[in-house]
């Protein structure tokens, strides 16, 4: 009987293992280099200083063709965000033109921004953005961090579980920022297109936004693509996902419960069935029930 | 919640509330005195973890309802809301998101203690098949709760399940019209399962009832397999049933937190941080983890009917266990060959669920219809004969034989008790 387990076994390892054949899943792209984040771990935090350069990224580069459109101006003031005072976050928003109206006389307007709106999107909708951008319409950056991973396939995904990767998203934004190059020879790229060694199927229609030096930063923080990536990456793990210090603070809060919790409800188990266990004639005067006898 | 109740009211007030409704002692007879076989391990604390879990999600469920709109255009948006502006509602969603996958966690488990034990054997079949039931109504309603944020994959997993109607011959096409209340998937359809994802965890509450109840008629099967014969193969419901379900309780909710607080979106899929675009379909349409196996055999039939019945017949066959399965003995402990194919089986569902996540090509496809056909082949083949055939171990002749026979732990003074003669 072994014998036939073991064959069945051997078969349904050689049927797990065999398709290393893989056509369409393999072509897509090389994986994400893993970078260094404040945010990761149990305790991890963002590094203001960093949402705040990357702010000035997504400013000045990226918010040219993205919209953000689910992130308002107060929430640069927002605790566990890129730090603001909200007198900076008002003025933030003063230097937007914001639509509103209609008015008394039906019209729209434009107006400074106030502190309660939301960014105002790059283009009025999205055919316009299309038209402006060659037929392409460049995906909304609210929640893009989260929005975008890769696969690390067997048996990694099981280890994540574990070390708590969830950098996936902010990896591949970081790796996509640094991964132009020119196509390999024999590489034909669609019009339109740009080589990028980490985007599915190479072919991104996104020119190269970023190049070494393109925006300054005042902290002495180097001027490279791959700082500028970083930086508006982990301002794009702050859009997504803005409550990331207040759920891991209340999630140590919430662990520490639990294990001393269930740890007292262990030695209580122990304690209750002491008896069960090691003096069963105890038991014996026990009031009678009502179990069912078949 | 038969036979006399030994409870008996202290207070005036609650001699006068007995006189009218004997709730007390109702509650008294199923969840204090009930008595529970002493030896069981603890695969029996999931009932109970799928009691909290099912408690979890309505709570939750109900506060995230008051934030979310049901609308294609602000579904995705609502959600969004609630995870930035609502107060802690990133953590409501969270524990709700991942209360799903929790919750398919211990009922797999369930199941699968069920299955090991011989859980669904006489006089256990009503329960058994409460339970299939009880499965399904959480498949269809953690299937409708994906659906609701409204992202691709919501989307796009509305699509393509709604769409497996469309295989039923004749009435297949006016069938998934009337589904989705339009001629694609839209906003009746996302009207509908909200109102239906409101609707069936009080029908899956119901069901627990019937599922307790009929429980508490013909009591709890355990490790041994063996019926409960005199009062010292039992134990009180409480306190030992319920502080051991409590402390598991625990355990398992350390495991939950760690999802909900440091990996909440490990479980789902990126996809559905997209808002839902019907004029693009993703790369690869995945559903959530805990529908895996069954939708790997689904795509392993290549006719699309009969990937179906295959979908279908997979969790309707398990109702039938009470009766495919053709052994007198209970347990998997004392039935040899049945525990290596039960195992077997359990890799089987495990591999499905991997192949369930892999594109449809190449040799993911072969490997799944080999794993799909032992799936078919083990319940309706293996399981029948294996009853007639297997040289099972000898049986203990009561729960506290098997207690005692596996040794009284060193150290302790009980001498074995004179009337352990069944």
């Amino acid at each position: 009987m072994n014998r036939l387990r073991n064959i069945l076994l051997v078969c349904v390892v050689a049927a797990l293992s065999a398709p290393t054949v893989r056509t369409a899943w393999a072509q897509e792209a090389d994986a994400p280099p893993l970078q260094r984040w404040s945010f990761a771990g149990p305790f991890g935090v963002y590094d203001p200083a960093q949402l705040q350069r990357g702010f000035k990224i997504y400013r000045e580069v990226c918010s040219t063709c993205h919209s953000l459109k689910l992130v308002a101006f107060r929430n640069l003031a927002d605790s566990g965000g890129p730090g603001f005072t909200e007198a900076q976050a008002t003025a933030v928003a003063a230097e937007f033109q914001v639509t509103d109206g209609p008015n008394d006389q039906g019209q729209m307007f434009q107006r400074p921004g106030k502190i309660s709106d939301y960014f105002p999107p790059p283009f009025p909708n999205d055919q316009a953005a299309r038209a402006a951008l060659g037929g392409k319409l460049p995906p909304d950056m609210s929640v893009l961090a989260k929005a975008r991973s890769y696969e690390r396939g067997f048996p990694w995904f099981i280890f994540e579980a574990f070390t708590e990767y969830q950098e996936d998203g902010p990896d591949y934004i970081h790796a996509i920022l640094t991964g132009y190059t020119d196509p390999p020879a024999g590489f034909s790229l669609p019009p339109g297109g740009q080589y990028n060694k980490y985007f599915p199927g190479h072919a991104i229609g996104m020119p190269k936004p970023l190049s070494d030096g393109q925006v300054p930063y005042t902290d002495g923080t180097p001027t490279t693509v791959d700082q500028y990536g970083r930086d508006v990456a982990a301002f794009l793990m702050w859009t997504a996902e803005p409550k990331l210090d207040a759920r891991k603070r209340l999630g140590f809060q919430v662990m520490i419960f639990l294990i001393v919790f269930t740890g007292l409800l262990y030695f209580t188990k122990k304690r209750v069935w002491h008896a069960v266990l090691h003096h069963p004639e105890l038991l014996e005067s026990r009031p009678p029930t009502e179990y069912p006898r078949s | 919640m038969s036979g006399h109740s030994i409870y008996k009211p202290q207070s005036p007030f609650m001699q006068w509330l007995e006189r009218r409704l004997p709730i007390a002692s109702l509650v008294h007879s199923s969840f204090i005195a009930y008595p529970t076989p002493r030896n069981l391990n603890y695969w029996w604390t999931f009932g109970g973890i799928l009691t909290f879990m099912l408690g979890v999600q309505i709570i939750t469920g109900v506060v995230l309802a008051m934030h979310y709109t049901p609308h294609v255009d602000h579904a995705f948006n609502s959600v969004e809301t609630i995870m930035r502006d609502v107060d802690y509602g990133w953590l409501l969603r969270y524990v709700h998101a991942n209360g799903a996958s929790f919750f398919f966690v211990a009922v797999y488990a369930h199941i699968a203690r069920g299955m090991y034990y011989g859980s669904y054997k006489d006089p256990r079949e009503v329960l058994w098949i409460l339970g299939v039931i009880l499965f399904l109504l959480m498949v269809v309603t953690g299937f409708m709760g994906y659906v609701l944020p409204w992202g691709q994959m919501s989307f796009w997993a509305a699509t393509v399940i709604t769409n497996l109607f469309s295989a039923i011959p004749i009435f297949g096409n006016s069938i998934v019209t009337w589904l989705w209340g339009g001629f694609a998937v839209g906003n009746p359809t996302l009207n509908r399962f909200y109102s239906l994802h409101y609707l069936l965890p009080f029908v899956i509450a119901g069901v627990v009832v019937l599922h307790i109840w009929a429980l508490h008629m013909v009591g709890q099967n355990n490790p041994t397999g063996v019926e409960p014969k005199t009062e010292k193969d039992t134990v009180a419901f409480t306190p030992y049933a319920t502080v051991k379900d409590a402390f598991f309780v625990g355990l398992f909710c350390i495991v939950y937190a760690w999802f909900v607080f440091y990996i909440p979106n490990y479980l789902g899929h990126s996809d559905n941080y997209i808002p839902a675009n019907p004029g693009q379909t993703p790369t690869h349409i995945v559903p959530e983890w805990y529908y895996l196996p069954f939708y790997a055999i689904l795509r392993a039939i290549p006719d699309k009917l009969l990937g179906v019945i295959a979908l279908a017949g997979s969790i309707i066959l398990l109702a039938f266990l009470p009766w495919l399965d053709t052994s007198r003995v209970r347990s998997a402990n004392y039935r040899p060959l049945y525990r290596q194919f039960l195992f077997l089986f359990f890799l089987v569902v495990i591999g499905l669920g991997y192949l369930g996540s892999q594109p449809p090509e190449g040799g993911y496809v072969i490997a799944a219809r080999i794993l799909t056909l032992y799936y078919f082949v083990y319940l309706l083949i293996i399981l029948p004969l294996l009853g007639l055939f297997e040289t099972t171990k000898p049986l203990p002749n009561s729960i506290s034989e098997s207690v005692l026979r596996e040794g009284v732990p060193a150290g302790a003074s009980a001498p074995p008790p004179a009337g352990a003669k069944s």
